[in-house]
């Protein structure tokens, strides 16, 4: 072997202190390097390829690019439900009607579909009808982004506020024997398979509210709204517990010698000392809800309509690519317009996680090291 | 301290309290309501016999062997990556150099995309190109890559997983106590062999950690296989990888909503997600309960 130490006579030159080349070590280092670019190139591929299908509906128009690239901004503009209000859908077609499944009405008019006037132009895309499989079609993104947002803002109002409360409680309050109960008790719920928790809102939740609140929509963004509160409630309690339990000992310890009494640390200092994890667990828990599929379709009656009603029932975008993509026909207008819906939810969730990330980040540092 | 800071304070300390316990007996009342709703209907015949007579009657086999065989080539494909990247991440890069921290961002992002996200993806993707692809320069045209099946639905769920595993195998990684790869490098071995010799062995906990959680994971998400391979009745079982297959949840949430009679299934359907809930709940509870020995030892 050439082991410098155990040759007595060795002296030590330039050459002998230098890294040896040795094939193994280099191609693995090599491999394993390449191996780590995996989870970037697919993002990438992510975004290329649900892109990529969404193409078809900016080119059926012209196909210049120019057009592409404008139409996308007014695509964004549109999101707003108080923007241009382009009345594209005058006459009302088929009959909204509540508690079905529009999976089951799509299956039956699917037989007499005309792909005529199936174009998604810009005017049809902000329109405040989602007909996609009917004699003339309409891609009306509003009715979906209303239900997503409604039904974002429901679970987020049920689940933020008890999921913090409980990680305080956890942090601050709990023995150490109760805190190793909740801990685990609440990370295990994390690990609850959707469908499973919309099979428990579908056949469960939804009687008993209807019990409580006598609403006619058995189905509506209220017992989504709670069922998807499940899915998050893990999510930011994980995150703020760890955010609030990182707060530097020596915080709490100033507060208590001034006088201070654990629950007025608990508030006052801890709490405050962890708004930046806090508010990076609401942004994720509201990309969790945002793109939340199975309870979603399970659990909200899928009925495409503008309303503020928390007990109607909404479609969410997640749950509108989930009920409808299988049926599509590959490649035409429809199954576009799903990838569009796809390509929103990428971006918005996305910019969420990078928000989270870079605000939480800056804001932690500079907080706790003083820099 | 006054009165009414006290109470105050009793009550706040109360609503916390309150909250905490609220999440609890919903975990509870939750497992309970499947547990009763599914309890007739579990049982050994359950789990081993086909679906019958439209799905009105029978077991559930063909789709405990179907997400099983998911999940099989699910981790085949997602563990190594997923162990490969954590090597890098904790060995090679130098944490603050901008390639580990893009890295570490990637993997972050894809733990929070939309798991439909990567249905469309798989759709896209796997199914259109890469399968399309395929048939069109292997067999002239003639379809079998380029519809949805086991192996694209295996391979768009790995990607769904590959953070869980690339978390868990890093901090798994990270315990690995310094001296040892100290001791190791002064004996002469080199980076890789130590790597091969030390590292991998010492955190051979956290790579089983991260994959039963995959495989929990890969277990009960349905959105990705929604159109890339699930089926909603197979009458034979998937015997190749161009084979599409049935699945646990997948089975849960069409009985739910598409079956002909809700009603008369409602038992079939709790007992499925009894299956369901106890298997991803018994591979999270083994994860959870070897991890908290690992950060035990790392202590």
């Amino acid at each position: 072997m050439d082991n410098p130490v155990a040759n007595k006579g060795f002296v030590f030159t330039k050459e002998s202190l230098q890294k040896k080349f040795r094939l193994s070590e280099f191609l693995s280092e090599k491999i394993i390097t390449g191996v780590a670019f995996l989870s970037i190139t697919i993002i990438i591929l992510i975004f290329f390829f649900v892109f990529r299908e969404t193409l078809p509906i900016f080119s059926s128009k012209k196909d210049t690019t120019k057009v592409e690239t404008v139409q996308k901004q007014e695509q964004y503009r549109g999101e707003d439900p108080k923007g241009p209000t382009n009345a594209s859908g005058q006459e009302q077609y088929g009959v909204t009607t509540k508690d079905t499944m529009m999976i089951e009405n799509q299956a039956k008019v699917e037989d007499t579909v005309v792909h005529e006037a199936d174009e998604a132009t810009m005017k049809n895309l902000i329109g405040k009808e989602w007909f996609p499989v009917s004699d003339r079609p309409r891609y009306g993104l509003i009715p979906l982004l209303v239900g997503t947002l409604k039904i974002t803002l429901l679970a987020i109002l049920f689940a933020a506020p008890i999921a913090i409360l409980a990680a305080l409680f956890s942090a601050s309050f709990a023995p150490y024997w109760l805190r190793e109960i909740i801990k685990p008790a609440i990370e295990l719920l994390a690990g609850f398979p959707s469908v499973v928790i919309g099979f428990f809102a579908l056949m469960v939740m939804a009687s008993f509210f209807q019990n409580i609140f006598g609403y006619d929509t058995r189905l509506n963004a209220f017992v989504g709204g709670v069922a998807m509160a499940l899915a998050a409630i893990p999510i930011i309690y994980t995150i703020t517990e760890d955010a609030l339990t990182a707060v530097p000992r020596s915080y709490t310890e100033a507060s208590l010698a001034l006088g201070a009494s654990r629950w007025q640390t608990a508030l006052f200092v801890t709490l405050p000392a962890a708004t930046p994890g806090i508010f990076a667990a609401i942004l994720l828990g509201i990309g969790r809800i945002f793109g939340e599929t199975m309870i979603a379709l399970m659990a909200t009656g899928n009925a495409a309509m503008i309303s503020v009603n928390p007990f109607e029932s909404v479609r969410t975008l997640a749950a509108t690519i989930g009920a409808e993509m299988a049926e599509v026909v590959f490649g035409d207008t429809h199954y576009s317009v799903l990838f569009l819906i796809g390509s929103l939810l990428f971006i918005f969730t996305f910019g969420l996680n990078a928000l989270a990330e870079f605000y939480v980040k800056g804001r932690l540092v500079k907080r706790f090291q003083g820099k | 301290m006054n009165r009414k800071t006290r109470i105050t304070g009793t009550l706040f300390i109360g609503t916390t309290a309150f909250s905490a316990f609220l999440i609890i007996a919903v975990i509870i009342i939750l497992l309970v309501v499947i547990v009763i709703g599914g309890k007739d209907t579990f049982s050994w015949k359950f789990l081993t016999s086909f679906p019958q007579d439209g799905m009105m009657k029978g077991g559930i086999f063909p789709a405990i062997y179907g997400t099983a065989l998911l999940v099989l080539i699910m981790s085949v494909a997602a563990v190594p990556f997923g162990t490969i990247t954590a090597i890098y991440l904790t060995e090679y890069a130098s944490e603050k150099s901008i390639l580990a921290q893009t890295i570490r961002f990637a993997v972050r992002t894809l733990a929070t995309v939309p798991s439909i996200i990567f249905g469309l993806f798989g759709l896209g993707f796997f199914i259109k190109f890469v399968g399309g692809e395929m048939d069109s320069v292997f067999l002239g045209g003639q379809l079998k890559w380029g519809q949805p099946n086991i192996l694209w639905a295996s391979l768009t769920m790995a990607l769904l997983t590959l953070p869980v595993v690339i978390v868990s195998v890093e901090e798994a990684i990270r315990a690995v106590p310094r001296e040892m790869r100290e001791a190791s490098l002064a004996l002469g071995a080199t980076k890789w062999e130590t790597i091969r010799r030390i590292v991998i062995p010492g955190s051979r906990s956290g790579i089983m950690t991260g994959t039963i959680l995959a495989i929990s994971r890969g277990a009960g998400e349905v959105a990705p296989i929604l159109f890339t391979g699930a089926a909603y009745y197979l009458a034979s079982l998937p015997t190749s990888l161009s084979d599409q297959f049935m699945n646990l949840g997948y089975h849960i949430y069409i009985m739910a909503t598409q079956s002909a009679n809700v009603d008369q299934t409602l038992p079939i359907q709790f007992a499925t997600t009894l299956v369901l809930l106890m298997l991803t709940f018994m591979l999270n509870l083994t994860a959870v309960i070897i991890r908290s020995r690992l950060r035990r030892k790392a202590k």
